[in-house]
């Protein structure tokens, strides 16, 4: 008996753990030795804590809310829901859901492809060999992110109102004749959230961009030069499909935190006005725990929230796929 | 200046922008936890003098030495026990690697799919139920595993030797031992990385806290500014202020550990 060998990247074929990468048939099932065993069981409770802790704060909740969807009542006092997609039904007429979803949507169309593309010039600029005092300008940009949500979204509340800062500088410089009202009105509340998004979240993304360019092979670089492509070319055919899987990372991360966002919403406009800024996790937490509770309803707005993050990523996976 | 020097300008400018951009609100931030409520609203951009009284003010207004307290409990409770949690995760799916451990890592990764939002009614339920509101453990349980933690862990454990550890069973060290006194102080790296993503997020966390903590003797700091501001009086310098200080925490262990944290992203990337 051999002792099994650690499962590195390139481990032998015939190695006792019978379920390699690289033998993908399921024919050859060599019995396990009894040390093999012991370290698989070893292995196991090593990482139950953590799956199971998953399963329980993810998973389970999960399918607890699908539950909780086909019930109504106020509060506590839950019964099944007659006709069972009721909440389901009354989704489509919910005139605030559907505003609600449609604000989240701009914020996410508008500010997502703005976002990944200043971090993605950013981290090349980063990435320049010839860049003098790389880590100051790393730090800087990469220092919004170190801010807590509600505290930026207090100080651009406090920049934008108003008589705040924005309009003081505006107005010194000649932009602005007279103080604009940046949160009282849907189209600038809206613009001030976005600006809020892409000051906390563009160093965050660009921190991964440039983890990836730094992993690219310099050799392929070198050759597409040697070829005599020039410093766009090369970076759109060399560079840019060795992000693919980074830049696609970033895009399902960033959808679904932005079908996710709460603290900006709640803290930087209140929703207002109208409840035109206001996000759709936003509504859900209004009728989760404002007034008279309705968790039914809300379980039902949370698969709704749910179901899009999933077609999106799905979109977007696939869409990253056609690009090879 | 030679002409490669000349086109490398405009790099610098825009850098130069996005920098200003990026540290311009936290320096207005900072500045105007220094003034007076009359001066942040008239756009003073020097500092000034008035940091005690507005600390004094802060103090007398608001519970912040409670809610500083809550806030530590909770950020490195959850830092330790996620790091303990998830690092013998990720150690445990690389080092005992087999198809049904592959199977659940698919598993759980989908975890990261699954919206906050869709999770926190049946999680307050299920606390509710077992009279958890208001405790420290409801706070920080939905926190402490994380699929985006294991993978950084089983990711860096890629490149750790195999022949180390198959030497140190030899010599007849038992496999906790191997994973506590040999594979931990060499993933330091990946430890801050992670350390600082679960205090970050945990410090900050607002949604789920807000939730579960219906006693505002339990609130946090991020709670508590954003009672704040809710608030009908609101004194514009001491509010700064507050921001101030519940940033000041996740930025020092931010600029601490961010050579860490590049090299432990990138090692995640890999």
């Amino acid at each position: 008996m051999s002792a099994p060998t650690a499962p590195t990247e390139d481990r032998a074929p015939s190695a006792p753990p019978p379920g390699t990468k690289e033998s993908s048939g399921r024919s050859k099932r060599v019995p396990l030795s009894a040390i093999a065993r012991r370290r698989s069981l070893t292995g196991w409770t090593f990482l139950i804590p953590a799956a199971a802790l998953i399963v329980l704060v993810n998973f389970w909740p999960m399918i607890q809310a699908l539950f909780l969807s086909l019930q109504t009542g106020r509060g506590t006092r839950l019964t099944w829901a007659e006709p069972l997609w009721l909440n389901y039904q009354r989704l489509f007429e919910d005139e605030t859901f559907r505003l609600t979803m449609s604000t989240t949507f701009i914020y996410l169309i508008i500010q997502v492809p703005i976002m990944l593309c200043l971090a993605m010039v950013l981290a090349n600029l980063l990435n320049a060999p010839w860049l003098r005092f790389k880590g100051f300008w790393r730090t800087a940009i990469f220092l919004p992110c170190a801010v807590g949500l509600v505290s930026y979204a207090l100080v651009f509340r406090q920049i934008f109102a108003t008589d705040g800062l924005a309009n003081d500088l505006l107005i010194r410089f000649g932009l602005l004749d007279a103080n604009v009202n940046w949160l009282g009105q849907t189209g600038t509340a809206r613009m001030v959230i976005i600006l809020g998004l892409l000051w906390r979240w563009t160093g965050y993304n660009m921190i991964f961009f440039l983890a990836a360019l730094q992993n690219i092979d310099r050799s392929t670089l070198e050759a597409a030069r040697v070829d005599g492509a020039n410093g766009f070319k090369t970076f759109w055919y060399v560079t840019m499909p060795q992000l693919k899987p980074i830049i696609l990372l970033c895009a399902i991360l960033s959808t679904n935190g932005t079908l996710q966002m709460f603290d900006e919403s709640y803290n930087l406009t209140n929703g207002g006005p109208g409840n035109t800024t206001m996000t759709v996790s936003h509504y859900l937490y209004n009728v989760s725990f404002r007034n008279s509770p309705n968790f039914g309803y809300a379980a039902a707005i949370s698969y709704a929230i749910l179901i899009i993050v999933a077609i999106l990523a799905a979109i977007q996976l696939k869409v990253g796929d056609k690009r090879d | 200046m030679t002409k490669t020097q000349l086109r490398r300008i405009p790099a610098y400018v825009f850098l130069s922008v996005a920098v200003l951009l990026s540290v311009f609100p936290l320096y207005f931030m900072a500045v105007s936890a220094t003034n007076t409520s009359n001066e942040v609203v008239a756009s003073k951009l020097l500092p000034g003098g008035h940091l005690l009284e507005n600390f004094r003010t802060l103090v007398d207004s608001q519970p912040l030495g409670s809610a500083f307290y809550h806030s530590s409990v909770n950020a490195i409770a959850t830092t330790v026990l996620a790091l303990i949690l998830c690092s013998i995760a990720g150690y445990a799916f690389e080092i005992y690697h087999s198809r049904a451990k592959d199977a659940v890592m698919a598993i759980l990764l989908l975890a990261i799919m699954i919206p906050f939002a869709a999770t926190m009614i049946p999680l307050f339920r299920l606390f509710a139920q077992m009279g958890l509101v208001n405790s420290t453990f409801a706070v920080i349980v939905p926190l402490i595993a994380t699929p985006f933690l294991i993978l950084l862990f089983r990711q860096a454990s890629r490149t750790f030797p195999h022949e180390i550890i198959e030497a140190a069973r030899l010599d007849g060290l038992g496999e906790v031992s191997i994973f506590a006194r040999i594979y931990l102080p060499t993933m330091k790296p990946t430890l801050a990385a992670a350390g600082v993503i679960t205090f970050l997020f945990s410090w900050n966390n607002f949604l789920w806290p807000k939730v579960i903590l219906v006693d505002n003797a339990y609130q946090t700091l991020p709670m508590l500014l954003s009672n704040m501001r809710a608030g009908y009086v609101t004194d514009y310098g001491s509010l700064m202020l507050a921001v101030l200080i519940v940033s000041v925490p996740t930025m020092v262990v931010f600029l601490l550990l961010q050579r860490s944290f590049a090299e432990g992203v990138t090692g995640a990337i890999k």
